[in-house]
């Protein structure tokens, strides 16, 4: 039972890794800015642990910031997606430029809260 | 009209005298939107009405005159005396700001508008920029001609006149503006995937966050949506960037306002949004990876996942339940709990249950309020589901919710009436589609005498048909004739262009849902006459119902309209009699008409006997007693009738005031069965002192008895003014003697003169032995 669970974990993995190698480029760039953001906004949480939630609004923005800006990177992935049939005649520049506008507005108000 | 070359350009052609079309009738209804608001402005004069606005206007006046960093960090002593508010942190300032700022466009304009101006018409044109908010919605859920429909029934529908006639400054004068545009903001990018649109709901969310406290609906709504949209299996991508951006950015926008701050993330209230949020990314993740793997695998990872997801889940979820049921009200504010509990607030917080905007509303307020829009509601509802999309299930969950919530409270009918006027604009476009297509349909199909040869469908078919839907037409109603006809003329026309292509099924078809003409004109006069009445009787309701500025009254005797001026009479002896710094109580809202003065909410003074209470009001530094009395005329509203609420809000905060001390079976009275303690407060000595001389008997017009007691003399009190029609009541504090008696004895109280003058020292008890 155990063994078949090994097996089948280890087949999982394996064909995981095989699917998404077949992704292009692009968005494999694009999935690596989120785990970039993810893992900051860890580390952020991580560090608020150690060292107090002080100036919470710093805090708030920070974390949110790396949260902002991964989930507007996914929805540029979802949107850039080839497999994706409902985005099939959205320009990649149009995404892009949506993006870029999101996350001004974003890092316009993390400017603001910082304090 | 319809003679163009080729049907390619006869189209465009239609569609774009359509498009014209539309956009004149959208001026029209936002030009009838703002007239049908100016009633009171017509009948009496450009002031601000009710009382609460006037806090507002205050407000937006000293923007105007100090900039915008001195409003952010006012701190006002002379509200809430003697504790004094933070401007800055505590008032939404959403309507200020817009008001504000209209009203430096316009100066900078050189158009010389007062401020005042500004913020009489505010609601009304905010309103009108409401319907158009509604035409938007509507048209993305259904189609531009529900769109209109809707648009023009908001533009009178007399739940949102109320709150938004002009001169009534109030938050949700621009609040339900912003709450329809966020909504269409929202369905747009739902419908179309657009980032853009997703950033531009976001911007919608912080100024709706700015504006009300009913953002909250807002924030727990689109959640539930999410979450239907997921449960019913209508996952797609675009309801991950329609709601995933909104969350962030939303919250970061909505904690930038100083009103709401850390609540953005620490109360109840919001934590809807954030576990629908893990649970989109979840579903997200389970989206993509099926899409990527086939389908044996995924059932291997299913299984993998869910033996080791569910004990971490469990883990979570109970900490989090150990957290929050750590805080005594769960983690919710107490309004927030009201709205779940409706017997919440009366048992916890009286002073939100003394609000009578608070309190549930009666049956026939619907009728008042949304008239016939009630009957269209259900009607609309099934329109939704014909065919179902993300959209119009947002629609059938926001009309549910909001039906549901202002059954709670009174005031959030207003948030039901935007819901109200979307379904029934869809309910009225549709019935109306049917029957003129099928007026189009049968003209044509008896001009053209091959389909009446080919077609193979009897015509006993067709009353069985039309007898069902003659039903359903006759419970809606119709608006906007002529233009409405067009409009769905065009589209049946474009229709029936790509009939030509498939001829027999779609004729047939098109026979079997055709009317017979005669019943169509009937249904069609029919929903013209039901929407007659729903004009007549907003207009009426707009006019008479709610157009009375409060601080006004008139009524109808024999001999003509007689005006009440006496609160402004009261104000205007305040403002020549008294120092800028004397300090007046009130009980209520009265306080805020007038600027100069500082009023504090006494609710225990008035509760107890006039010594005790004379001490309360000289450790406050009050000089003047304000008091509401409507025995003499009959007015309803005053200060004697809402004395059980000074009662329980300050038996709630000081333990020796009892409630029970001033019933006499469970009633409060104020006649000879009076309790003691009630014949001795404040509260009734103030209200009937010398009110036998009126008319021998002191006979109280609102509670309709005699008075208990009815000769006796204010000890620590003088009266200094009583308005015309004894409405509002002024006493001064008589200030305590100058030299203290030797022995601690009681001294006979003196006939008290009528005009003040303290100068000399007189003989009265002296409260500080």
């Amino acid at each position: 039972m155990a063994r078949s669970t090994g097996e089948d974990a280890q087949a999982l993995i394996r064909s995981l890794r095989s699917a998404y190698a077949a992704t292009p480029k692009n968005l494999k760039i694009i999935d690596l800015y989120v785990a970039f953001a993810v893992s900051t906004a860890l580390i952020q949480v991580v560090y608020m642990a150690l060292v107090g939630s002080f100036p919470f609004n710093s805090f708030l923005s920070g974390v949110l910031s790396c949260v902002g800006t991964a989930v507007l990177a996914v929805c540029l992935r979802i949107q850039l997606n080839k497999d994706n049939k409902e985005f099939k005649d959205l320009a990649p520049e149009r995404a892009f430029a949506d993006f870029v506008l999101c996350n001004l507005v974003l890092h316009l108000v993390i400017m603001n809260f910082l304090g | 009209m319809m003679t163009s070359g080729s049907p390619a350009a006869g189209g465009s052609l239609r569609h774009a005298f359509g498009g014209v079309l539309s956009f004149f009738i959208l001026v029209l209804i936002g030009v009838l939107a703002f007239s049908i608001r100016l009633f009171s402005v017509i009948k009496y004069e450009s002031v601000i009405h009710e009382f609460d606005p006037y806090f507002n206007y205050r407000v937006t006046q000293f923007l105007t005159k100090k900039g915008i960093y001195d409003f952010w960090n006012w701190f006002d002593d002379r509200t809430w005396y003697p504790l004094g508010r933070v401007i800055g942190g505590t008032v939404y300032p959403g309507l200020t700001l817009t008001a504000g700022t209209m009203w430096w466009l316009a100066n900078s304009l050189n158009i010389p508008l007062s401020v005042e101006t500004v913020c009489v018409f505010t609601a009304p044109i905010f309103s009108a920029f409401a319907s158009w908010a509604a035409y938007l919605l509507t048209k993305e859920v259904k189609g531009p001609g529900a769109g209109l429909t809707a648009a023009a029934l908001l533009a009178m529908v007399p739940s949102y006149i109320s709150r938004s006639v002009a001169g009534s400054y109030d938050n949700e004068a621009v609040a339900i503006f912003a709450l329809v545009n966020t909504f269409y903001l929202y369905v747009k990018t739902l419908n179309t995937g657009s980032l853009f649109y997703a950033t531009l709901n976001a911007i919608s969310y912080f100024y709706m966050v700015c504006s009300w406290g009913g953002y909250t609906f807002i924030i727990n709504l689109i959640p539930m949506h999410v979450l239907l949209c997921i449960v019913t299996g209508r996952y797609s991508s675009r309801l991950y960037i329609a709601y995933a951006p909104l969350v962030v950015l939303g919250t970061l926008l909505a904690a930038l306002v100083p009103v709401v701050g850390f609540n953005a993330v620490m109360t109840s209230e919001h934590f809807a949004s954030f576990l629908v949020f893990i649970i989109l990314h979840v579903v997200a993740l389970v989206h993509y990876i099926k899409g990527i793997l086939s389908p044996r695998m995924f059932k291997v990872a299913v299984t993998l996942v869910l033996s080791v997801g569910i004990v971490l889940c469990f883990a979570a979820v109970a900490i989090l339940i150990a957290v929050v049921a750590a805080s005594p009200t769960k983690g919710w504010s107490g309004r927030s709990l009201s709205l779940l509990d409706p017997t919440y607030a009366s048992k916890y917080i009286p002073i939100i249950a003394s609000v009578s905007e608070h309190q549930p509303p009666t049956w026939p307020s619907y009728f008042m309020d949304i008239n016939v829009l009630a009957f269209l509601v259900p009607a609309g509802i099934i329109a939704c589901f014909l065919p179902l999309s993300d959209a119009s299930s947002f629609a059938v969950l926001y009309i549910v919710t909001s039906v549901y919530f202002s059954g709670v409270m009174v005031r959030l009918m207003l948030v039901l009436a935007p819901a109200a006027c979307i379904m029934s604009g869809i309910a009225l476009s549709e019935a109306f589609g049917a029957l003129t297509g099928s007026i189009k349909f049968q003209l044509l199909a008896s001009s053209d005498p091959q389909d009446n040869a080919g077609d193979a469908t009897p015509v006993s078919v067709l009353p069985e048909n039309g007898k069902a839907k003659i039903d359903k037409a006759e419970e809606t109603t119709k608006e906007r004739g002529p233009s409405k006809k067009n409009k769905k003329k065009e589209k049946d026309v474009v229709e029936k262009a790509s009939v030509s292509h498939r001829p027999e099924n779609r004729r047939a078809e098109k026979k079997l849902r055709a009317l017979p003409i005669e019943s169509s004109v009937m249904g069609i006069l029919l929903l013209v006459l039901l929407g007659a009445f729903y004009v007549i009787h907003c207009v009426w309701a707009a006019a008479e119902a709610y157009s009375a500025p409060s601080i006004v009254l008139t009524s109808r005797t024999h001999d003509g309209l007689h005006v009440f001026d006496d609160f402004r009479e009261a104000y205007a002896w305040l403002s020549h009699n008294t120092e800028v710094d004397d300090k007046v109580a009130s009980c209520y809202r009265r306080q805020q008409y007038l600027e100069q003065h500082t009023y504090c909410n006494c609710w225990y003074a008035m509760s107890s006997p006039e010594k005790a209470a004379w001490e309360i009001f000289n450790s406050l530094d009050v000089k003047y007693v304000f008091v509401i009395f409507g025995g003499l005329v009959g007015y309803p509203s005053d200060d004697i009738n809402k004395f059980l609420w000074m009662v329980r809000i300050g038996g709630g905060v000081f333990p020796h005031i009892k409630e029970p001390d001033y019933l006499r079976d469970g009633n409060y009275r104020i006649d000879s069965m009076a309790t003691p303690t009630m014949l001795n407060s404040l509260m009734y000595k103030l209200s009937y002192y010398r009110f036998v001389e009126t008319d021998g008997k002191g006979f109280d017009r609102v509670r309709r008895t005699e008075i208990g007691k009815k000769n006796f003399k204010l000890t620590h009190f003088e009266e200094v003014f009583t308005t015309h029609h004894w409405m509002v009541r002024i006493y001064k504090l008589k200030t305590p003697r100058n030299r203290i008696r030797g022995k601690a004895k009681k001294s006979k109280s003196k006939a008290t003169t009528s005009s003040g003058s303290t100068i000399s020292p007189k003989t009265k008890k002296n409260p500080w032995q």
